[in-house]
């Protein structure tokens, strides 16, 4: 790895060269062709939610949160490891960090933008957005999100930008390699960068200033998200460790994002030299800790109420343990922590593919965890909401007893309280993550996905020669 | 209320619409014959069978002086003798009186010095569900939602009963202090309202309203030319507008002009009180007003839930000495059906 030293452009290597120059193969192709298939049928299914309104997805007065909310915790949880991770390393100095954290803020800033895009999509009048900062109330936990949202990402993308600085100088400087207008891009984002030793001073401290300002504005996110829900007066969701318990799920599916990108970077842009074994085993010991930590809190929320059994809370564990969602609920046990677990500890398996399909699983698992924590519990309000229309007759069957204060009410028969998405909701789905891919590529193909330069911090410059993780 | 304490009784019901808010109400005389109608019917059926009424003082004052009435939707409604007998819905119809309009400063206030509230006797609801019809009405809801409830409550050991439930108007809301735009508020005057010009859609207030009271409307709203022609008030909450929240708001349009809301003067039991807790009286479709303090004291009133911390508006009064037979295992329901 060139240390930069001198102020003439050192050579980036061809393999990174290559990735944002040669036009893309078969494999980029089919890719791209699946995202774009995505994102574009998403879009169709919003156009058509913006006119038949939300009645266009199966949310109704008992479930009126649904999957675009659980993508919105599970797009939120995946951005807060990226920066994390990349301002921890960063902070500690761990040498190893160098290859990953580029790729790790990446994935902060698209994962922030697709969330962002999900609470537009949630929203009954979108049309009003800027209401929010026109008649904005600090009560609301959600101005706290966009508080937290806009900061965390506007942090990112200068966290992002900045480290960026020093490889686009390198561009800017390699000649007529890329089109004019790529070439102009370049020459203006690189801000003037020609490493003399002031400017990399300069950026060594604003970077280290943003890495410590970050860390507790990404833990502040998904606090504020978490807050969402524990601020309403509902079983399941109105309990003081949902924040915590909101950051440590946040980290597992986060850093489990970031192995699932190394290994699809290192696949799709053949670059093995750069993200190799060594980084895969040692991000794959930090999530067999997350592991275990979200396993820790997972038998913390569910143990104290179903201790002691208060009435609405006792019904929510049941339905989770062995009711109407308990599939769902040991799948994502199963999958969620035990499989990825096993993965992650058997050294059978504790190699690159398999801390890959442990990370995969991990995804899956924490994206059923957020539909478990935001769908059952409003299946089981306080009161009834009544659906059916107002029928003459009284209801002949106590279909569904819920406990209240002084006894229970009786519900009308025939009534499934269930959430099953539509279509539209699922096409909105796929569009996120089809987005999120394409953002995600056309980043890695203009800027190098694993960083050349590592001018901004002198300080390590003498780490990268031992290290040998970058050769 | 106040009107009612002038003129109990049916007689009183008649004076108030035609004096009080006579010269504003367009569609007066059908209201009028309707209601009295309705309640004249009303009061027959449970006072012929059941002049025992422990709260029926003032019943019996009125005389019949019904006039034409058009066929008009019919609720069922169980009398204290536990028959099922059909009456007009009626006195229902959106009265044409003024309601602020959204931009009006005073629609975030509302009736200064008054404190609106809501006491339900349970003792007295027979779950005929005529003050849903009658909101239902009112307030033009579509089929998929009804503002006011009424639930039939059972537990393992207590015999059931029902249990209206319209929005609560707590004190302490849980949904106000969520709503990121201020679409949702709380007046000086106990109502919580919903300005939907100003409602983002992002239905944090219902998952912040332990009660259930809260609807989105979730695709156009369903033509409806009644509503339409009104001047948008968040007092009133029509026309709907998709994508935003709607509930039961206390009729505070109503209520400003001596008015008891449509729940309240239909119930054919006067199994809900309605006033205004600084003058401490509530008056009930009987025209029977009572010293609100005096009233939960003396029947262990209490409100539901009350440990949230949400200080309801609505209180309840136990379900002690029934003034009707009550929903006994099968035979309400077989009664009714």
């Amino acid at each position: 790895m060139p240390a930069s030293e001198s102020v003439s452009a050192p050579s980036i290597p061809p393999e990174l060269l290559a990735t944002l120059q040669l036009p893309p193969n078969r494999l980029h192709r089919g890719m791209l062709l699946v995202f774009s298939l995505a994102t574009l049928a998403g879009l169709i299914a919003y156009a058509h939610q913006l006119r038949a309104g939300l009645a266009a997805t199966a949310m109704n007065n008992y479930f009126s949160w649904g999957i675009y909310i659980i993508n919105f915790v599970f797009f939120i949880g995946i951005s807060m490891a990226g920066s994390l991770i990349s301002a921890v390393l960063r902070l500690t100095g761990a040498p190893w960090r160098h290859p990953i954290t580029r790729l790790a803020e990446m994935v902060t800033v698209v994962a922030l933008l697709i969330a962002g895009a999900m609470i537009i999509a949630d929203m009954g009048r979108p049309d009003r957005f800027y209401f929010l900062f026109l008649y904005g109330r600090w009560q609301s936990p959600i101005l706290w999100d966009v508080l937290s949202l806009t900061t965390y990402l506007t942090g990112s993308i200068i966290f992002l930008y900045a480290s960026c600085v020093p490889d686009l100088a390198l561009l800017r400087d390699q000649g007529r390699v890329f089109a004019p207008w790529r070439h102009r891009l370049y020459r203006v984002l690189a801000l003037g960068w020609h490493g003399t030793a002031a400017q990399r001073e300069r950026l060594r401290r604003a970077t280290g200033t943003i890495a410590i300002v970050i860390i507790p504005v990404a833990v502040s996110i998904h606090t504020v998200t978490a807050w969402l829900f524990g601020m309403t007066l509902r079983p399941g969701w109105h309990s003081t460790i949902i924040g915590p318990d909101f950051v440590a799920g946040a980290l597992y599916s986060g850093v489990a994002a970031v192995i699932t990108l190394m290994w699809i970077v290192r696949h799709t842009f053949r670059l093995g030299q750069h993200l190799q074994a060594d980084h895969f085993r040692r991000l794959g010991w930090l999530l067999v800790v997350l592991c275990a930590t979200y396993a820790y809190f997972i038998v913390n929320e569910n143990m104290a109420p179903g201790y002691t059994g208060d009435g609405s809370e006792e019904k929510l564990l049941f339905s989770l343990f062995h009711g109407a969602y308990a599939a769902k609920f040991w799948t994502m046990i199963g999958i969620g922590l035990v499989l990825p677990g096993a993965l992650l500890l058997l050294p059978l398996t504790r190699n690159i593919n398999g801390i890959a399909a442990a990370s995969v699983f991990v995804n899956i698992g924490m994206w059923l965890k957020r539909y478990i924590i935001v769908v059952p519990t409003q299946s089981s309000p306080l009161l009834p909401v009544d659906l059916t229309p107002l029928t003459l007759s009284p209801p002949t069957s106590p279909a569904l007893t819920v406990p209240s204060a002084l006894a229970s009410v009786v519900h009308g028969p025939g009534q499934t309280i269930a959430y099953v998405p539509t279509i539209t909701e699922w096409a909105i789905t796929a569009a996120a993550f089809g987005a999120f891919a394409l953002i995600y590529y056309a980043f890695a193909r203009f800027v190098p996905i694993v960083a050349v330069s590592e001018g901004e911090e002198p300080a390590l410059a003498h780490h990268a020669a031992s290290e040998g993780g970058g050769k | 209320m106040k009107r009612s304490d002038e003129s109990p009784g049916p007689a009183g019901e008649d004076d108030r619409t035609s004096g009080d808010s006579g010269a504003a109400c367009k569609c007066k005389s059908t209201v009028d014959h309707g209601r009295r109608d309705f309640l004249l019917k009303g009061i027959f059926s449970a006072g012929a069978a059941a002049l025992a009424l422990p709260f029926a003082r003032g019943a019996e004052s009125g005389k019949p002086t019904a006039g034409p009435v058009q066929p008009t939707r019919k609720v069922p409604v169980l009398t204290s003798d536990g028959k099922l007998i059909e009456l007009d819905v009626a006195g229902t119809d959106v009265p044409d009186h003024p309601h602020l309009p959204p931009n009006d400063p005073a629609v975030r206030i509302g009736v200064p010095g008054r404190r609106w509230v809501m006491v339900i006797d349970l003792a007295k609801c027979d779950g005929c569900k005529g003050c849903t019809v009658a909101c239902n009405k009112m307030h033009n809801t579509p089929p998929d939602r009804e503002w006011l409830k009424v639930y039939e409550m059972e537990d393992d050991h207590e015999r059931k009963y029902f249990f209206p439930k319209p929005c609560f108007q707590c004190d302490n809301p849980p949904c106000t202090k969520v709503c990121p735009v201020d679409a949702t508020f709380k007046r000086q005057d106990g109502v919580v309202l919903i300005d939907n010009e100003r409602c983002i859609g992002c239905r944090f207030c219902m998952a912040a309203c332990p009660y259930s009271t809260r609807f989105f409307n979730w695709g156009p709203p369903p033509k409806n030319p009644v509503a339409e022609a009104h001047a948008y008030s968040p007092e009133t909450g029509l026309p709907r507008k998709m994508g935003t929240v709607e509930k039961c708001d206390f009729c505070p349009d109503l209520a400003a002009q001596g008015i008891l809301p449509p729940c309240v003067s239909t119930c054919a039991m006067g199994a809900i009180y309605y006033g205004d807790e600084n003058e401490d009286a509530v008056t009930n479709s009987k025209g029977e007003t009572e010293r609100l303090h005096q009233l939960l004291e003396d029947r262990a009133g209490y409100r539901y839930m009350e440990e949230l911390g949400t200080k309801p508006r609505v209180h309840y009064l136990p379900p002690r000495n029934r003034s009707y037979p009550g929903p006994k295992s099968g035979d309400h329901k077989n009664a009714s059906v």
